[in-house]
């Protein structure tokens, strides 16, 4: 009987010699007469573990990480391969890992778990019981189950998905589309591209169940350029779930056609928001529509269509296969549910952790996180991408809840958070937030266009040590302008970052050159 | 190492007569091709805007609005260098002072003998394991000064 493997082909792994890994362990197999069944899984999400080789046993999986190439000869050698004890990567069953075992895995459960290439094992792993209950309910049932289940879209945003599928719904229009937004540009953020890797057919359902619900006959994908091994896995899954009749012109044999496809961006942060992702999706500058009118009413070639984010649509399989009230039994306040965190940067134990709402950040950081990898203290954590607020330590009892954080001025985003050490100089992220915002601005609307660059400006001369009392001043004053004048949130939110900057590490923000200076 | 093909406008024109009748085809007619020339000749802008009823001006404001569209050819490998936040928390900046100054060049350049571009890249969505890069399409993650030069070595082929 062969021996069943597992290695991850997420783009994390692969990063770290994930395929030499792979390769190294079938050849040494074949050398040795041993018989093993390789599988390429998504990642478990622990990812300083990466690569994390997994043998099945009578007992579970047993894991063995962070291998290398150069481990392989030792692992067979420690016998690995029967879940052998003895080899100093072996970290026991996977599933008992603390990282692991503390999370509540909804979105994520099959991730890691099994082969994202097979269809067959989605489903034996109650993959496709959201869509045939969806079908078997009817779609205004199904729109009112995703409403009660209390998701809340999971790109940043926040706005119930259910209120947002019920207007596309009872909105007029011969053709309607489900938009994935899947430009997953935060720094700190990948589990959108997890999930498209390690679980593709989740999302595929998620998008199928969409428009089911509202009326939608196309669905697009529209996914950013930096993700070659997702559009791999994305389209892998969606020609098998059309050769399975799960796509197509009638859906598992019902009246209602879906037809998806998959769509790569060309590098645009902005392409991120909404209305820019639609004008691109339809061939155009990436260009930010004023609202209203919503995407719901008008939105892609101008018919009324579903944008949601990828963990957004890829909760809605578990809330129709296990109910409603399931999900919404998790979290706190009305952040109903769970939210995949994703721990990045100076972070020891780096990876994806996936939990009800309710957390604090400094369990995150230091209890999941285990404090910085470079082994120095933690000064900021920057929570929901580019454009969120830096957090001290001093705010580390803030529970991960969209409401908590913007009562402290932040934003949990996407859920990314990435960590500084006590080296990072604030004044110098504040500045990036500005560049970054001027790099990536669509030049639609003034404060942002030209806000940014004036930002980053004056801050230069604050580092140089000309007039700082004054510019600080400026720099206020300019946030204020972007807060309330831009069109999106590239704009409106680049004040996040650089005013909690300055309000939390006002030393790295003391007149450097003071001497220099006239005194006020 | 990347190898292009040489400007032909039958290829061009067969490139973007395979998205004619898709909806929105305009990026995927650039990325073609990009793909096939390593970048988006300006002699294909007329092309693309008669095949899709737009003006030059239109197809122009594309291809120079995306980060991702070149308007000459790239040198034979590219670096890019993720330079976004969780990469920045890693030491990202000393790595590209780094290949800045191995290769003599900044970033949106190539050297003089054509053989490298590098570039600066904002995420490759790796950040658990920062800093990260891509070489020529393949991605590194947890980079350190040491696995730069080995990737800088690479690109003497």
């Amino acid at each position: 009987m062969s021996i069943r493997v597992y290695v991850p082909r997420d783009a994390a792994a692969i990063a770290v010699g994930a395929d030499k890994v792979a390769a190294s362990i079938m050849k040494e197999a074949a050398a040795r007469g041993i018989e093993i069944e390789m599988i390429r899984n998504g990642s478990r999400g622990m990812h300083w573990l990466e690569t994390l080789v997994e043998v099945v046993t009578p007992q579970g999986r047993i894991a063995y990480g962070p291998v290398t190439p150069r481990d392989v000869v030792g692992l067979f050698e420690a016998k690995f391969y029967d879940g052998a004890g003895g080899h100093a990567l072996y970290q026991g069953l996977t599933e008992q890992i603390p990282f692991f075992a503390k999370q509540t895995r909804l979105t994520f459960a099959r991730c890691g778990l099994i082969d994202p290439r097979s269809l067959e094992d989605y489903r034996a792993h109650g993959g496709y019981a959201g869509l045939e209950k969806a079908l078997a309910a009817g779609p205004v049932a199904t729109v009112d189950q995703v409403f009660k289940s209390g998701l809340r879209g999971r790109g940043g945003a926040g706005f119930p998905t259910g209120i947002k599928w019920k207007t596309v719904a009872e909105a007029k229009g011969t053709q309607k589309y489900i938009v994935c937004n899947a430009d997953e540009g935060d720094s700190g953020t990948f589990a959108d591209r997890m999930i498209m890797e390690g679980d593709p057919f989740q999302l595929v359902e998620g998008m199928t169940i969409a428009g089911f619900a509202v009326g939608a006959t196309r669905g697009y994908i529209y996914l950013r350029s930096e993700y070659p091994h997702a559009k791999v896995a994305l389209e892998a899954a969606i020609e098998a779930a059309e050769r399975a009749s799960y796509l197509g012109d009638r859906v598992l044999g019902s009246a209602h056609a879906f037809h998806l496809e998959v769509r790569v961006g060309a590098g645009a942060y902005v392409c991120g928001e909404e209305t820019s992702l639609l004008e691109s999706l339809e061939g155009k500058r990436g260009l930010v529509r004023a609202k209203p009118p919503l995407p719901a009413h008008v939105g892609l070639f101008g018919k009324p269509t579903v944008i949601n984010n990828v963990l957004s649509l890829a909760a809605v399989p578990h809330i129709l296969a296990e109910g409603p009230e399931a999900y919404a039994a998790f979290g706190m306040g009305r952040s109903r549910g769970t939210m995949p965190i994703q721990l990045a940067g100076n972070l020891k134990h780096g990876g994806l952790f996936e939990t009800a709402f309710g957390i604090t950040l400094g369990e995150l950081v230091d209890d999941i996180g285990g404090g910085t990898f470079s082994g120095r203290p933690v000064k900021a954590v920057q929570v929901g991408g580019p454009l969120g607020a830096y957090f001290p330590r001093a705010l580390f009892d803030t529970p991960f809840d969209y409401e908590a954080f913007a009562a402290r001025d932040g934003l949990i985003g996407h859920g990314g958070i990435v960590v500084f050490d006590d080296t990072a100089d604030m004044l110098k992220q504040a500045r990036f937030a500005f560049e970054f915002c001027s790099h990536e601005s669509c030049g639609k609307c003034t404060p942002c266009r030209i806000g940014s660059t004036r930002g980053h400006e004056v801050l230069d001369q604050i580092i140089e040590g000309k007039n700082p009392a004054a510019n600080m001043a400026l720099v206020e004053d300019l946030c204020q302008t972007m807060k309330l004048g831009s069109l999106c949130a590239l704009g409106g939110f680049t004040p996040y970052p650089v005013l909690s900057a300055i309000a939390h590490f006002p030393e790295d923000f003391a007149l450097k050159k003071h001497h220099l200076e006239p005194a006020g | 190492m990347n190898n292009y093909e040489t400007w032909s406008e039958t290829r061009a024109s067969a490139i973007i007569a395979a998205h004619i009748g898709r909806e929105g085809p305009m990026l995927p007619i650039l990325h073609d091709l990009q793909h096939a020339f390593g970048y988006v000749p300006d002699q294909a802008i007329p092309l693309i805007a008669g095949a899709l009823n737009q003006t030059g001006a239109e197809v122009y404001g594309v291809v120079t609005f995306y980060h991702d569209f070149r308007r000459s050819l790239p040198g034979r490998h590219v670096l890019k260098l993720c330079q976004a936040e969780a990469c920045q928390a890693c030491g990202s900046n000393a790595l590209a002072a780094q290949a800045q100054k191995a290769l003599g060049i900044g970033f949106g350049e190539t050297t003089p003998d054509g053989r490298v571009t590098l570039e600066p890249i904002y995420c490759l969505g790796l950040c658990s394991l920062s800093p990260s890069a891509m070489l020529d399409g393949e991605i590194v993650a947890r980079l350190d000064a040491s696995r730069l030069d080995e990737l800088l070595v690479e690109t003497d082929r």
